[in-house]
């Protein structure tokens, strides 16, 4: 990947994207066409920016909003430094502060290699008509019953039955993978490839889905560990 | 006396909410519970065509939250079973006629002199079923052994859990056992695993309940019919008795005796 032009984090509300230093235009157009080319994962969702030191003026943050806007999500909150921009974007009527919890975790950790590796946990149920998005990993300790739906950026983890729509990879990222006790979705996606379940024979057994030559393919848990 | 307020629910329509709310009122008020059953369904009434209590209708449950009658003068007394009680719902109007804030008003209104308090949910997931649910102490999630109305209730159970309304117990109606036996049909273990709520009790298909839905009486009150006996079961565990599930895979169990009905009486049209 080219240079980080800006990192994005799953935290309690929302999504936050923290933009990094360089020239405002630049990034702002950056962090817009990363949106577009996730559109799955960013809409609808209640973002979070975080601008660092700058100063920005109402005028900017409004285009900003705007063009989010445009785009269906919702800008909850700019983070800044700068009292200018403070100030800016309280006379728009968004937040300056908000809950970061889930996304600094590791922030006394000093392992650095733990970035972008966060992940939700969720112990229930997931019903029909329950939407989960992470941008990191998502692991469920229950079942995932047909019309519930999991987006993750990274991989999916199901302790449980897999029945609805899930989605790993979903910011393009093609290693990443599905893991399942019975892995029965009504549809799998990863990166951008759309599959299908097949029709299972005999007992379920946990299996893992990942990209092979571009296919999805789902193989015995037993079998992709001794590998 | 503080009534419980129960409401019946289920997403998809046509799964058995009415027939359901009528029935357990019944079996109730046999058990000497003073019962009221309130119809939500504002608009597209039919509580009381099942309860066969259309013909005394002057006063209905828009009427008592618009404050044009007492409470009490909403209250139709069933024919049949002393102590059991209806607040019809409007057909004139919609469901933007009451708010869930009436409702729990209307509820605590009543509260002090009954035992139960049985809702009747229209189907969907609007106005109407937030209406239904507002009020309610526990919820009963009714559907059918078939893939569309599961999935409604798992969607409805999701909203419920997400009301803090608790884990709603699960109504299993219509359910075939002979078809399930064929593999024709999903099982109550089928419906269980995924819905994953505690089963409040399975009511057989039997075609005796269409009958007496349409001559407006019970079938609760009917000792002879294997619906009615479940509906009074299933009265019986919400007074906190212990009456067992009954196992249809078991030889000596409830459903098998069904199973066997069925199966001569078709053998004889046959």
């Amino acid at each position: 990947m080219q240079a980080q032009k800006f990192e994005v984090k799953g935290i309690k509300n929302g999504v936050l994207v923290e933009v990094k230093d360089g020239d405002w235009q630049t990034q702002e157009e950056a962090v817009l066409q990363h949106i577009d080319h996730n559109q799955g994962f960013f809409e609808g969702a209640r973002l979070v920016v975080d601008v660092g030191n700058r100063a920005l003026k109402s005028p900017e943050l409004a285009s900003l909003r705007n063009a989010l806007s445009d785009r269906e999500i919702k800008l909850w909150a700019v983070l800044s430094t700068s009292l200018v921009t403070e100030q800016a974007s309280q006379d728009l009527g968004l937040a300056i502060k908000v809950d970061q919890s889930l996304s600094e975790p590791e922030k006394d950790s000093i392992n650095s290699l733990l970035e972008g590796d966060e992940a939700v946990f969720l112990k229930r149920t997931l019903r029909s008509g329950h939407k989960v998005k992470h941008p990191g990993h998502i692991v469920v300790l229950g079942d995932v019953n047909p019309g519930a739906e999991l987006v993750a950026g990274g991989n999916i983890i199901v302790w449980g039955k897999l029945r609805g729509v899930v989605h790993a990879g979903a910011m393009g990222d093609t290693e990443a993978v599905v893991c399942s006790l019975d892995l029965s979705p009504t549809q799998l996606r990863i990166a951008d490839k759309i599959s299908i379940s097949p029709p299972r024979k005999g007992k379920a057994r946990p299996e893992i889905a990942q990209l092979e030559d571009g296919q999805v393919t789902a193989r015995d848990w037993s079998k992709f560990t001794k590998k | 006396m503080s009534a419980k307020v129960l409401t019946i629910t289920s997403g998809k329509g046509g799964v058995g909410k009415t027939t359901a709310t009528a029935n357990i009122g019944a079996a109730l008020a046999k058990r000497g519970q003073k019962v009221a059953c309130i119809d939500a369904d504002i608009g597209l009434r039919n509580l009381d065509v099942v309860m066969g209590l259309e013909n005394r209708i002057v006063y209905d449950l828009v009427d008592a939250v618009e404050g044009r009658c007492r409470l009490n003068q909403a209250m139709i007394k069933d024919k049949y079973i002393p102590g059991l009680y209806l607040i019809p719902s409007a057909q004139t109007r919609d469901k933007t006629a009451v708010s869930p804030s009436d409702m729990i008003r209307l509820c605590n209104g009543l509260r002090s002199d009954l035992d139960w308090i049985l809702i009747d949910s229209p189907a969907g997931i609007e106005r109407g079923f937030k209406n239904a649910i507002a009020p309610a102490d526990e919820v009963l999630v009714i559907t059918n052994p078939e893939v569309s109305a599961v999935r409604d209730a798992d969607r409805i159970i999701g909203i419920v859990e997400a009301e803090e309304k608790g884990s709603p117990r699960l109504l299993l109606n219509r359910l075939d056992p002979e078809m399930v036996k064929q593999n024709n049909m999903l099982s109550a273990d089928d419906v269980v695993d995924l819905l994953a709520i505690h089963l409040l009790g399975i009511i057989p298909e039997d075609k005796a309940v269409l009958i007496s839905t349409n001559k407006g009486t019970p079938i609760a009150l009917d000792e002879k019919s294997l619906a009615g006996q479940a509906y009074r079961n299933i009265a019986q565990r919400l007074l906190g008795e212990d009456v067992p599930l009954l196992d249809l895979d078991k030889g000596s169990g409830f459903f098998k005796r069904i199973s066997s009905v069925f199966g001569s009486g078709e053998k004889q049209h046959g």
